[in-house]
């Protein structure tokens, strides 16, 4: 069966619409058939109806995508309470160990990253896996930086990625690789980027998974959840009758 | 000695000015020698086949084994001749005949 490709990070500049056709056309012309672009939890509605046209313009299948930078565990539950029910992908950058801990056993947070720069701030860990086993969140890479960095601190991430991949296979979490770019020129084909997530331990189909399969499964599940008809897991309205 | 099974790689460069193929092909030395080492890199039998300056595009013939390696290093190229640059691999086959014949279809 053909996979389809889905790119769940893309940064777009909201004020700058030219760029952001150049960078959708892009996405489309190497291939990929699903993208998410990251807003901020401000981002007004109307914003994402544009981007939503833009790409359906394009013949992208558009997700919305929010990007959350919670300071403490309060801070994330108040947005999950206020953002859930807006975006199909939330993603929480994990800043704390806190923060980290209670977005992976939080059943409404569906990526987490970690900051790549600073490998005491990557709280990915086997506690943080079991935690997030538990829930429905992913474990989300970005390739960007493995195309900017260079010597020593492209080799410490790669080292950090591939521990982080290792525990997350082991406790069966999705991992989910995105581009995280902002410009048409760092963007690569889907088969590109699962090479690159070779170089970090996910070889052949699970690379391949990490930007098919993993990140379309996500999408779906968080579409049929966001559905009207949706009222608990496995539960789905089918069709209304009259009460008689 | 058992003979090195190979496949040939078709690249498209996405550059505004494709560098000479002594250049392109020492960018992807480069790259492919920060990504794996050198040791990795003499695994790969790396030889630059066909390279059209014009079209921007090129043929690569890498060892079987390597062929991963090589393409993640050719994903992982931002710059060429000193430009920003992307280079995306099109096609991969055993032989040069299947590999033009596909890029055909």
């Amino acid at each position: 069966m053909k996979r389809t490709f889905a790119d769940l990070h893309l940064r777009t500049n909201g004020t700058d619409p030219t760029q952001t056709k150049k960078l959708l056309d892009k996405v489309f012309e190497l291939g990929y058939t699903i993208v998410a672009t990251s807003f901020s939890p401000q981002a007004k509605p109307e914003e994402i109806r544009q981007l939503r046209a833009a790409c359906s313009e394009v013949g992208l299948d558009f997700v919305s995508r929010v990007d959350l930078r919670p300071h403490s565990q309060n801070d994330l539950l108040e947005m999950l309470r206020r953002l859930r029910r807006r975006f199909e992908v939330i993603c929480v950058s994990c800043e704390s160990k806190d923060v980290a801990r209670q977005a992976a056993k939080d059943h409404r947070v569906d990526l987490l990253s970690f900051p790549f720069l600073d490998a005491r701030h990557r709280f990915f860990d086997r506690a943080e896996a079991e935690l997030a086993s538990c829930g429905n969140a992913g474990f989300e890479v970005d390739v960007k930086p493995l195309l900017v960095l260079d010597g020593p601190t492209r080799v410490r991430f790669l080292s950090s990625l591939r521990r982080e991949v290792a525990v997350a296979l082991e406790f069966h979490l999705p991992v989910v690789v995105s581009s995280g770019v902002s410009e048409p020129i760092l963007l690569r084909k889907p088969r590109e980027t699962a090479a690159l997530a070779g170089l970090f331990g996910l070889a052949g189909e699970a690379a391949l998974d990490a930007v098919s399969t993993n990140p379309s499964e996500l999408v779906m599940r968080n579409r049929g959840k966001l559905s009207a008809g949706f009222v608990a897991p496995g539960i789905r309205v089918v069709k209304q009758g009259e009460n008689l | 000695m058992k003979r090195q099974k190979r496949r040939y790689l078709a690249l498209r460069l996405d550059v505004e000015s494709a560098p000479g193929d002594r250049d392109f092909l020492d960018a992807v030395w480069s790259s492919v020698t920060r990504l794996v080492g050198e040791v990795g890199a003499s695994l790969a039998g790396l030889a630059l086949v066909r390279y059209d300056i014009e079209g921007k595009t090129a043929i690569l013939r890498v060892n079987l084994v390597a062929v991963d390696n090589v393409r993640a290093a050719v994903a992982a190229m931002t710059v060429l001749g000193g430009k920003a640059a992307a280079v995306h691999v099109v096609a991969v086959s055993g032989t040069i005949k299947a590999l033009l014949e596909g890029l055909k279809s």
